[in-house]
This record gives C-alpha cells, sequence and structure tokens, in this order.
C-alpha cells in the first residue's frame, strides 16, 4: 500500500472484491503486504467492517440515487431478445419488488438475484406463461412482499383502508371542532332581564 | 378543556410507539411464504459426486436442515465454523446446497469443494445447484438461509442470514426435538 514496503521485500498482493451490499455494484481493493496472514487478517477485518459499516448508507444512497437520477440501469444487454418480451417483461418487472435491495424494482435492481429472477422470468414469458401466472410463481417463493402493489386481504386490510380511515375521521373531527365555534362566537343579543342585571352590576 | 389537550399527546406516544418498534425490527427478516408447507422438492447432484443425486423425497421420515450457501457468500463463511460446531453434535443433520445464479460463470464447484476440504464438512450431503433454481423455489435472497424441514417434508422455520448460537440452542434445536417425537 505504500511504497516504502515496496521497496522492501517481496509482496503479496490480496485482491478484496466485495459485492456492494450485494446490489449490484462491485468494489475491489488491492492490498499489499508481505505477510500472508496479515493479508488475510486485513481481509476478514475490511469485509466485517465493510459489511457492518458502509452497507446501510450504501443502500441508503443507492437507494437515493437509483429513485432520483435512474442511476441504476440493468447490467445485462439483451440486443438479441425479442424487444415484445423485453418491454412484456419491463412492464412486469417494474411492479415487483428486488428482495436484497428492497427499494429497488427488480427491474432497476443489478443485484445477481434480480438478474437471475429476470432471466426466470423471460423464460417463463417465452413458454406461454401468462402474467398472473408469472405474479403467482413468485408470491408462492417470496410471498407478497414481491409486490409493488399488495393484494387486499385480511392482513393488509388496515393498509388499505387506514389512510381512509384517518381521512374520514379526521373531516369528521374538523367538522365538530368548526361547528362548535362557529356557536362559541355566535353572537347572541342580551335579553331586557339580562340587560337589566348588567346595568345594575356596571352601576353598583 | 385540559382533557382536549391530552389528546395530541397521546396521538404523539401512539405514533412514537409504532415507530420505536418500528426501529428495532430487521427489514431483511421477513415471513417466509414457505412456513407450515410442503419444501419444493429437488433432484440435485451431489456436489463430490456428480453421477449420484439427491431429492427432498429421499429424506421424508427425518427432520432436517437445509442450508443454502456458497463460497461467494461472505456471510456464509462466518456461519461455517458454527455449523461445523453443531454437526458434530450429531443432533440434527445438515444438507447443503450450493448454489450460484446462473449469470455467475464462476467454477463454483470446484471452488465448493475445495472450500469444504480446506475449512471442514458440516454437511451429511452437500448438493449442487449451479443456476440457483432451487435457491429460487426456496425463496432465498438472502443467504445463508437454513430451512428446518419434518419428517413429512413440511418447512417449520426458516432462519435468513447466518445461524447464531441463540437461533440455535433455543429455537432450531427445540423445535428440532419437538418434531422428532412427531409421528
Amino acid at each position: 500500500m505504500n511504497s516504502k514496503e515496496r521497496i522492501s521485500g517481496e509482496l503479496f498482493s490480496v485482491d478484496l472484491c466485495g459485492s456492494l451490499c450485494l446490489c449490484g455494484e462491485k468494489r475491489c481493493q488491492r492490498i499489499h503486504h508481505r505477510d500472508t496472514e496479515f493479508a488475510q487478517s486485513f481481509t476478514e477485518s475490511f469485509l466485517r467492517m465493510y459489511l457492518r459499516q458502509s452497507c446501510l448508507l450504501l443502500v441508503m444512497v443507492c437507494g437515493l440515487l437509483a429513485s432520483s437520477t435512474g442511476f441504476v440501469v440493468a447490467k445485462e444487454a439483451q440486443p438479441n431478445e425479442d424487444p415484445q418480451i423485453e418491454q412484456r417483461m419491463k412492464t412486469l418487472t417494474e411492479q415487483l419488488r428486488c428482495m436484497v435491495c428492497q427499494n429497488e424494482t427488480l427491474d432497476a435492481s443489478r443485484a445477481d438475484l434480480a438478474e437471475n429472477l429476470r432471466k426466470e422470468i423471460r423464460e417463463q414469458i417465452k413458454a406461454g406463461k401468462s402474467d398472473q401466472e408469472i405474479i403467482a410463481f413468485l408470491t408462492q417463493r417470496y410471498g407478497d412482499y414481491v409486490l409493488y402493489n399488495p393484494p387486499v386481504k385480511k392482513t393488509t386490510y388496515l393498509l388499505w383502508f387506514g389512510p381512509f380511515i384517518l381521512l374520514i375521521g379526521g373531516t369528521a373531527v374538523l367538522y365538530r371542532y368548526l361547528k362548535n365555534r362557529r356557536e362559541m362566537i355566535k353572537e347572541s343579543p342580551l335579553s331586557a332581564d339580562e340587560r337589566k342585571r348588567a346595568e345594575e352590576i356596571l352601576n353598583a | 378543556m385540559n382533557k382536549y389537550l391530552l389528546i395530541p399527546l397521546a396521538l404523539f406516544i401512539g405514533l412514537a410507539a409504532f415507530l420505536f418498534v418500528g426501529l428495532s425490527r430487521d427489514p431483511r427478516e421477513l415471513p417466509s411464504a414457505l412456513i407450515n408447507k410442503p419444501a419444493p422438492d429437488f433432484q440435485l447432484q451431489r456436489l463430490q459426486e456428480p453421477t449420484k443425486t439427491l431429492s427432498a423425497k429421499d429424506l421424508r421420515g427425518k427432520v432436517w436442515l437445509l442450508n443454502f450457501w456458497g463460497t461467494w457468500c461472505i456471510a456464509c463463511r462466518d456461519e461455517h465454523p458454527r455449523l461445523i460446531e453443531y454437526a458434530k453434535s450429531k443432533s440434527l443433520p445438515i444438507y447443503g446446497v450450493d448454489y450460484k445464479y446462473a449469470n455467475d460463470t464462476s467454477d463454483e464447484r470446484t471452488a465448493a469443494i475445495q472450500f469444504l476440504a480446506e475449512a471442514g464438512n458440516p454437511y451429511t450431503e452437500t448438493i449442487y445447484d449451479p443456476e440457483g433454481r432451487t435457491s429460487v423455489d426456496y425463496g432465498v435472497y438472502g443467504a445463508p438461509e437454513s430451512f428446518l424441514i419434518d419428517k413429512k417434508g413440511v418447512v417449520r422455520f426458516k432462519q435468513i442470514g447466518p445461524i447464531t448460537d441463540e437461533v440455535w440452542y433455543q429455537k432450531i434445536l427445540p423445535l428440532a426435538g419437538q418434531l422428532n417425537n412427531e409421528l
């Protein structure tokens, strides 16, 4: 790594490659040292640190980039594929979540899993499977979580209807509040009795 | 009037409680679609003996653990020494699936054979899934993943990520013992 060591003897070099957070981007770092054991222990501690510290941050950064700039482009070029199949696959995978980089669609993710699933979906389209059949194939394996558009069922009632309940509840509260306020500020003229009593108090 | 002042406070506490629970949960841990469902069948070559195959049906009548791993998977290397230790106790047979995806062109088989020879082999039997099909059938997305399968071939427990001592001794072993007593 530094030039002093480079001069003073035989060097071992180790390439450290980690699939960054499994989200597709590969990062490499080469380290040089005379001692293989050092290199090995360095490798281990580096990877451990790498996984623990950088992953969360990088997932967030890569999610942000992916969502804001369309930074992530599918790695594999498929020039020989039928554009019709590709188009169908794209519309399908845009609605599906990559399980590795959970804020990316299967369409956008460069994770190995996503690539593998795109290949699987491509093959199923070629085999004449319908979109529903392909989605069923995936939900059987990965659960409803793969769907960006979750199905309406018992466990998702709160998800689907919660916002409407909040809206209705909020409107009701607001209506009551405004009504009470209007009543509070309504001017009611004093009756003759009240006027008389008020004058008595004021003149006393 | 004071009563109404408490409402925003109550709402805030409720929201804070929700968010607090959300913070302590790992978003990577998802309920498996496979729990209490039959383990998907496979028919794969054995890693070291390509002429022989192993299928999930061969293991009917046994309680066993299916562990998905690969030499490319860093967390699997972290888990490996513990698997060796667990395998020594012979309390639960561990079957390994060495997998990679089809777009990965590396020679995983050779690498895996070498890795097991060097680092030790905790697996009763290892099978090789070069296109990751079986891993997709099991819904694996965060290797290593392990599935505890009962005598009838039903998945009863799933661990995403490395098995820790806590998971092994407090969840997997007790459940395996219970499943062994089932008919």
